[in-house]
């Protein structure tokens, strides 16, 4: 009972503070997502460790097309659920779900080391490969993939973050052929990645 | 030192007055049905709870807590997605539940997130929940785990309603 009635109490002591960082991250979210005009090319080089703390660059995913989704382990709904979707769409394509390679990279490398991912991703299928980094080298990556995320402080010292949910479907060349949204539904997400095994160079 | 001792004094308050709020007039009752928590990736320190409020009363009501032996702490969240980008929020002031009507927690949209996970959330598992109205007091139930890729309570039925420490009502009683 003492426990309920502290946090109730606390409850009410952080709302204000509450109410502050909710107008802040209204402020925030209004300008929208960063946007670069400079060109109109998704994707790019990057350098990061993988989820077997393996460092890794694009030539990681060259010749074959892949799946790239933005997220973290803390995020309680969203990712699960992309996730768990790309693992039955995986199944789906059967055997062809071996020319695709699957990213998950994390927008919380402060909190998502190579382990924790790895953790994770054992709950999906063991074909998607976490990719974390530094602050920068996730920063760089976001900004190729003009994915826009944003912490958000919570009153006890910690932070969610807004993230952008979309699955990127990729060629073999790198760039971008079409996109996921979330929860969109396995008809159409399927065709989109079963375009996407259609692309895989002959070899 | 002041802040001490104001905090004291409003947590002495808070001790007096909760109870009396949960036994109430008697005319605030919120029934909690079917709860469910979707299992949580290995590693994963945060799940959410999903139910449905039904406030039977004619005084509207809001949820503004929830506690459980299963994490750290627990906040009731707002989730959206706008414009490809996924926002979730603490709900200021809890969850305004009105007078007569329902509110669903479903994926996508309110939860119950639990935040410090001290272990992942099997499938098949059922864990207690206490949720804390503003006037309808605290009220508990047990909370099954549906597998991961649930989008709705698959147990066919209601958590089960025990330690109503409040006004609120079990599912069972009000079928």
């Amino acid at each position: 009972m003492p426990k309920r009635q502290i946090f109730l109490l606390a409850l009410a002591a952080i709302a204000g503070f509450s109410g502050m960082v909710l107008c802040i991250a209204f402020l925030a979210s209004s300008t929208g997502p960063s946007k670069d005009t400079r060109t109109g090319a998704i994707g790019g080089p990057f350098s990061l460790v993988d989820d077997t703390s393996v460092l890794v660059t694009e030539s990681a995913l060259a010749g074959k097309p892949y799946t790239i989704y933005f997220g973290y382990t803390y995020c309680p709904e969203v990712c699960p659920t992309t996730l768990l979707d790309l693992s039955r769409w995986i199944k789906e394509l059967g055997t062809d779900a071996d020319k695709l390679n699957y990213v998950f990279v994390t927008v919380d490398p402060e909190r998502d080391t190579p382990q924790l991912m790895h953790a994770y991703l054992s709950s999906f299928d063991k074909r998607i490969r976490g990719f974390t980094g530094t602050p920068e080298q996730i920063a760089k990556i976001a900004r190729q993939y003009r994915v826009s995320y944003k912490r958000i402080p919570t009153e006890d010292g910690g932070y969610v973050i807004d993230h952008s949910s979309i699955v990127y479907l990729m060629g073999p060349d790198g760039k971008l052929v079409s996109m996921i949204a979330y929860q969109e539904n396995d008809a159409s997400a399927l065709a989109k990645l079963r375009n996407l095994v259609a692309l895989t160079p002959s070899s | 030192m002041r802040t001490l001792s104001s905090l004291a004094l409003a947590a002495l308050l808070v001790g007096f007055v909760a109870p009396a709020l949960a036994q109430g007039t008697g005319n605030t009752s919120i029934s909690v049905e079917q709860p469910w928590a979707r299992a949580t990736p290995a590693g994963a320190t945060t799940g959410a709870v999903y139910m449905t409020l039904d406030n039977k009363s004619g005084t509207a009501d809001r949820l503004t807590g929830a506690s459980s032996d299963v994490a750290d702490k627990l906040q009731i969240h707002e989730m959206k997605v706008e414009n490809g980008v996924m926002k979730m929020r603490e709900i200021a002031g809890g969850l305004p539940i009105p007078a007569g009507g329902s509110v669903v927690l479903k994926p996508g949209s309110y939860h119950v997130m639990l935040i410090g996970l001290k272990k992942p959330l099997t499938a098949g598992e059922k864990f207690p929940l206490t949720l804390t109205f503003e006037k309808a007091g605290n009220v508990s139930v047990t909370v099954p785990v549906q597998a991961m890729g649930a989008t709705e309570d698959k147990g066919g039925g209601m958590g089960d309603m025990h330690d109503n420490q409040g006004g609120g009502m079990g599912h069972m009683e009000m079928k």
